[in-house]
């Protein structure tokens, strides 16, 4: 039940981007978060979206280079040195964070951060003996 | 073996016969296209002269650029009421390169496309489909004739429309499918994209022609594995005859050349010096049988080398290497020379990349840069940047180890390559421009 991230390859250029946006946008498709890493060539894309797969579907027919990974998401107060605590968890265990970014609205007051591991399942297992809220696919994107 | 009589003849014999034709064929050239007899008028070279094979070097070469400056017609050496068939050459830089085909041509072209499909084991018991373009492209028509010829079941597909080459591949059992490599490995990739449930084990496909643009070993081994397919090289050049030049055999290990039709030299495209066998250079070509478009002594521009080996198949024809690369494509950068196909093989030995990538040329100051643009499809795109970064990387290394040279590795979109008529464009050479 984690949540799944659908990940683009965009040129770094003027209209790669909104290229992908319109397919998505063409299928309805929703992107209830994003973001970018940028190379002075190419970005990829990173959303969480309503409906992962049928995303990665439209995006493979319209010829963009794309993929869907695992990833973590976290519940934490959004109060000072929560996010600290949170990574002191994965220092502890040794797990290195790939890359993380966070939800741009609040959830009932909390603040979500999505993570990249190379092992989900160990992150998770270390954070959960902590006491903190794993967020599941089902609570972002609801019932399908 | 299709012709066993020729295709198994003592070398000797083989080269008595080729000076009988060569006498024949340079003959018919000069007595019936003026070209000819203006040129070797002027070279001081009468067909007379030609008493053995080695004074085959004193007659003028003929270049791609004679034949578009005698566009359409000018070259043929037979009234236009014998010609039953012409085919051309695409004219991206100028005139198109027009060949006409009397009945007799025709019949040859068929001959030695079943040859080839039959060193690669295919008979009259196959299903030949044949996915190469129909049209002025001597693809299509060669491959069809040629499989008819061998009494095969032939299906004129053309090229393009995957899902229905997929749907015939199983509806007509077919066994044989003959295409550009590039293509077969399109098909590849459809299947895994769009098509999950469809396995290629299911169909009957056992055997792929493959030709009309170079490809590498890597490729045949990418195409077998993928495709699970037994692959094969064809050869030719739509100004020699189209496919069927030369093919390989059961031993996938060079290409027979079809001596009977073709008399080839290889030459040092500096100089345009002969060079003895087994040496690399540019392979030239004399047709020996041709009636409406002799060519004599025309200058391929396909670097390869020729041997003789005992082969297994038993086929004494002498061997080609798969042609390795253009003289006019190759490349100086900072003094080295490269040729696009070296960047492919480069390129393919890194897992999972197939070979959409460009080559761009510039000269920043007084230094040649170098870029070689790659296409990322699924197989190696990661959603993290440092797996892509380790990718550029593991790349430009490479290139530096194999080549020598330090290229600007450019990872791009997929279909951000131009390609013209479904071939990619492989080499920019901006300092030309």
């Amino acid at each position: 039940m984690n949540v799944t991230q659908l990940s683009a390859f965009v040129a770094n250029k003027p209209g790669h981007l909104q290229r992908v946006l319109k397919v998505l946008a063409d299928e309805s498709i929703n992107i209830i978060t994003l973001t970018i890493a940028e190379t002075s060539d190419f970005g990829i894309l990173r959303m969480i979206v309503n409906d992962p797969d049928k995303g990665h579907k439209v995006l493979r027919e319209n010829n963009i280079t794309c993929s869907i990974t695992d990833v973590l998401a976290l519940e934490i107060d959004d109060t000072p040195g929560s996010l600290y605590n949170a990574l002191d968890v994965f220092a502890h265990m040794n797990l290195n964070i790939e890359y993380m970014y966070a939800f741009t609205e609040k959830r009932e007051g909390k603040a979500v951060m999505i993570f990249r591991f190379e092992d989900v399942e160990a992150a998770k297992n270390a954070l959960v003996g902590k006491g903190y809220n794993i967020v599941r696919k089902i609570d972002i994107i609801g019932e399908k | 073996m299709y012709s066993k009589d020729i295709e198994t003849m003592p070398e000797k014999k083989m080269k008595e016969l080729q000076l009988e034709r060569l006498k024949w064929s340079v003959k018919h050239a000069y007595n019936n296209v003026p070209f000819y007899k203006k040129k070797y008028d002027e070279a001081g070279f009468h067909p007379e002269q030609l008493k053995s094979l080695d004074d085959m070097r004193r007659i003028p070469f003929l270049k791609k650029q004679d034949m578009r400056d005698n566009y359409p017609y000018g070259l043929f050496a037979v009234p236009l009421n014998k010609v039953v068939r012409v085919h051309a050459s695409s004219g991206t830089t100028g005139n198109a390169t027009v060949v006409g085909y009397t009945k007799n041509d025709v019949e040859v072209f068929a001959e030695v496309v079943a040859r080839s499909l039959s060193a690669y084991g295919v008979t009259e018991n196959d299903v030949v489909q044949v996915a190469y373009g129909y049209g002025l492209f001597t693809g299509g028509l060669g491959l069809h004739y040629g499989s008819e010829k061998l009494g095969a079941l032939t299906v004129p597909i053309s090229g393009g429309n995957t899902p229905r080459q997929l749907m015939l591949f199983k509806d007509f059992g077919t066994t044989v499918f003959c295409a550009t490599p590039s293509y077969a490995l399109n098909i590849a990739d459809y299947i895994e994209k769009n098509m999950s449930d469809y396995k290629i084990e299911d169909t009957k496909l056992r055997i792929g022609v493959f030709g009309a643009e170079p490809w590498t070993e890597a490729m045949r081994t990418e195409i077998e594995k993928r495709l699970k397919i037994d692959a094969y090289d064809i050869y030719g050049l739509s100004e020699v005859i189209g496919p069927g030049v030369s093919c390989e055999c059961s031993e996938k290990s060079g290409l027979h050349v079809f001596e009977d039709h073709f008399y080839v030299e290889i030459i040092n495209p500096e100089t345009g010096e002969v060079l003895p066998e087994g040496e690399k250079g540019e392979i030239v070509y004399t047709s020996l049988t041709k009636e409406a478009f002799p060519g004599i002594r025309y200058r391929s521009r396909d670097i390869t080398r020729l041997y003789h080996d005992s082969c297994k198949c038993g086929r004494t024809l002498v061997k080609m290497d798969k042609v390795s690369g253009r003289s006019d494509d190759m490349l100086i950068i900072r003094g080295v020379n490269v040729f696009p196909s070296q960047v492919e093989s480069v390129l393919m030995e890194i897992e999972g990349t197939e070979p959409h990538y460009q080559i761009i040329v510039d000269r920043k100051g007084s230094l040649d840069d170098i870029e070689v643009m790659v296409e990322v499809n699924e197989r190696i795109f990661s959603d993290e940047i440092k797996v892509m970064n380790e990718l550029s990387k593991k790349i430009n290394d490479k290139f530096r180890s194999v080549l020598g040279i330090n290229a600007k590795v450019t990872l791009s979109e997929p279909g951000s390559i131009p390609r013209s008529e479904g071939k990619a464009v492989r080499v920019v050479d901006k300092r030309k421009q």
